[in-house]
């Protein structure tokens, strides 16, 4: 039987938050201060849980055996649909925290909808994820803030992550095929239709920051056909080691 | 001999009182103090390093959310106790750099490396296991902020034991491989959990006035034989062997008796030869050195605020 739209729609919805989680992780131990790595961790363990409601309720769609940690640990790089920007390596401190911020700002707004989705658990899963999203884009917003109003070195530095980034935000406000089904159904959320407000909270964001919106340049996509950076495949096969080498152990 | 000032403090402490920042205190007992928690302060930082090792390779999502939460546990205690040390005169910065130049020291049992997922459970298990026979005694010590760490600290490490045997327990009843992934992570990490606790007391500098300040209220041995007394049942429970020909149960004393402690060995970890000590030091400058602009530039924006200089 083919997989249902709804299906589709939860996991890429659960591979975003799985992929941006398992990047996060990788800050462990390495912040700049002790209690970034308390704050960054904290950020990594809410998107796993937030994955791993996606993932249940996607295993649940999917029937038979499938669980959440068989959609996590054994399908490979094609078949995820994450979107790109989640799978890009952490860089430096300002790095992440861009990353962070487009994200966390695209979130705040979508999952502000979710919550009205005709599917209970969808808007279930929204209602949770929203108040965590509110102190991760606290997070995000407060370091992209700090940084571009704080020395030279950290101005140029996140601005020049800025300028890197832009080119994976296109993909945030793409509809394809089953966002246009779901949403027509108003159960999945019009995501083209958040981006001038995103734009206008990132533009506030960046001008306290004193910083400079990048200019629109190429936008890349393919996350949601399964098109991925070289980056992705070395992430799964990180994440995915001791489940696919003892396929047959439980844990 | 002993001035007013001593006697009062000695007998504030004979009557169980606990000692407080703005307290009179003999230099040597502040000295202690300061060595004495900065090594554990050390201790939980550093060991984020073997634990964060495993956490992009935890081998589900609920072991990846309860891994991270426990790496994010020891850096909340290392936090604690950064700020009670801090209460004795000494900055954090002062602390960090003590331990860069390794003038202050952390536990030898992160020096040892994590090969396999069991090594995950075998630290949960006996690591924090040890930790917390340590830390539950370490509540009663007479340094209030210290002791108030410890307290808030072994509710959090109790849950750390029990994930860490879960852990190893399932291991222990799983495929034939993760059986012996079981076994060889306890046989790595047992005779460097019986080294936590510290040399015998006959041979510890520190043991004496430790105990009559009651910075410390059992001895070393006390304590390493209370964990082995649990640890060696535990081990029973879940079918896995301690590595100890010399282990068993003497009826009379209703105590374990074990074999003896490579004393060579623990000795060349904490001078410096560990299997993992150059690189669980070199990890945390090269943290520390990476993040030096972005706390600079937190820094700078918190000034620019304070002298007005803003752009409302
Ligand atoms: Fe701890
Ligand atoms: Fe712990």
């Amino acid at each position: 039987m083919a997989d249902s739209t709804l299906y589709k729609y939860v996991l890429s919805l659960g591979d975003d938050a799985l992929v941006s989680a398992q990047r996060l992780a990788q800050w462990t131990y390495k912040a700049p201060f002790l209690e970034e790595d308390i704050a960054l961790s904290n950020i990594s363990l809410d998107l796993f849980g937030r994955a791993n409601l996606y993932l249940e309720y996607a295993a649940e769609l999917k029937g038979g055996n499938t669980t959440a940690d068989h959609l996590a640990f054994k399908r490979n790089e094609r078949q995820f649909t994450n979107l790109l920007i989640c799978e890009h390596p952490n860089g430096n401190f300002a790095d992440t925290n861009v990353r962070n911020l487009f994200l966390d700002t695209f979130h705040k707004l979508f999952l502000e909808k979710l919550v009205e989705s005709k599917d209970k658990q969808l808007a279930a899963i929204a209602e949770k994820a929203r108040k965590e999203n509110s102190y991760h884009f606290r997070h995000s917003s407060s370091w992209v803030i700090r940084l571009g109003d704080g020395t030279k070195e950290s101005n140029s530095k996140v601005q020049t992550a800025l300028n890197n980034l832009w080119m994976f935000t296109g993909e945030l406000f793409e509809m394809n095929k089953v966002d246009l089904e779901m949403s027509s159904q108003k159960i999945g959320v019009d995501r083209e239709a958040l981006k001038p407000q995103w734009k206008s909270i990132i533009t506030d964001v960046l001008t306290e920051a004193t910083l400079n919106i990048p200019e629109d340049v190429f936008m890349t996509s393919g996350g949601r056909d399964g098109i991925h950076t070289e980056h992705l495949g070395h992430l799964l096969s990180d994440m995915q080691y001791l489940q696919r080498a003892y396929p047959n152990a439980a844990w | 001999m002993s001035t007013t000032q001593e006697t009062t403090f000695q007998g504030k402490i004979d009557k169980g009182l606990k000692i407080e920042p703005r307290d009179w205190m003999p230099d040597k007992y502040r000295t202690h103090l300061i060595r004495q928690i900065s090594q554990h302060a050390h201790s939980e930082v550093i060991g984020m390093q073997p634990e964060g090792n495993w956490i992009t390779r935890a081998p589900s999502l609920r072991a990846k959310m309860v891994l991270i939460a426990k790496v994010q546990d020891e850096a909340g205690h290392g936090l604690y106790l950064y700020s009670a040390c801090e209460t004795l005169g000494i900055t954090r910065d002062e602390l960090i750099s003590q331990l860069h130049t390794g003038k202050a020291k952390y536990s030898n049992i992160f020096n040892y490396p994590t090969l396999t997922w069991a090594d995950i459970g075998a630290i949960g298990w006996l690591v924090d296991g040890a930790a917390i026979v340590n830390q539950q005694s370490l509540r009663g010590t007479s340094y209030g902020p210290y002791s108030r760490a410890m307290i808030r600290i072994c509710k959090e490490e109790s849950f750390h034991q029990r994930q860490g045997y879960e852990i190893m327990s399932k291991m222990a009843n799983g495929t034939p491989e993760q059986q012996e992934m079981a076994q060889d992570a306890l046989d790595r990490w047992w005779w460097p959990s019986l080294m936590m606790f510290g040399p015998h007391d006959l041979d510890s500098a520190h043991t004496s006035n430790a105990m009559n300040w009651k910075i410390k209220r059992e001895t070393n041995d006390e304590l390493r034989q209370l964990f082995v007394d649990r640890s060696v049942k535990q081990a029973d429970l879940i079918g896995l062997k301690i590595p100890d020909p010399d282990l068993k149960w003497n009826q009379e004393t209703r105590h374990y008796e074990f074999g003896e402690i490579d004393w060579d060995e623990f000795w060349k970890v904490i001078n410096g030869d560990g299997f993992c000590n150059k690189e669980r030091l070199n990890n945390h400058t090269t943290a520390h050195t990476k993040g030096q602009w972005v706390r600079e530039a937190a820094l700078a924006y918190a000034e620019k605020r304070n002298n007005g200089v803003n752009h409302e």
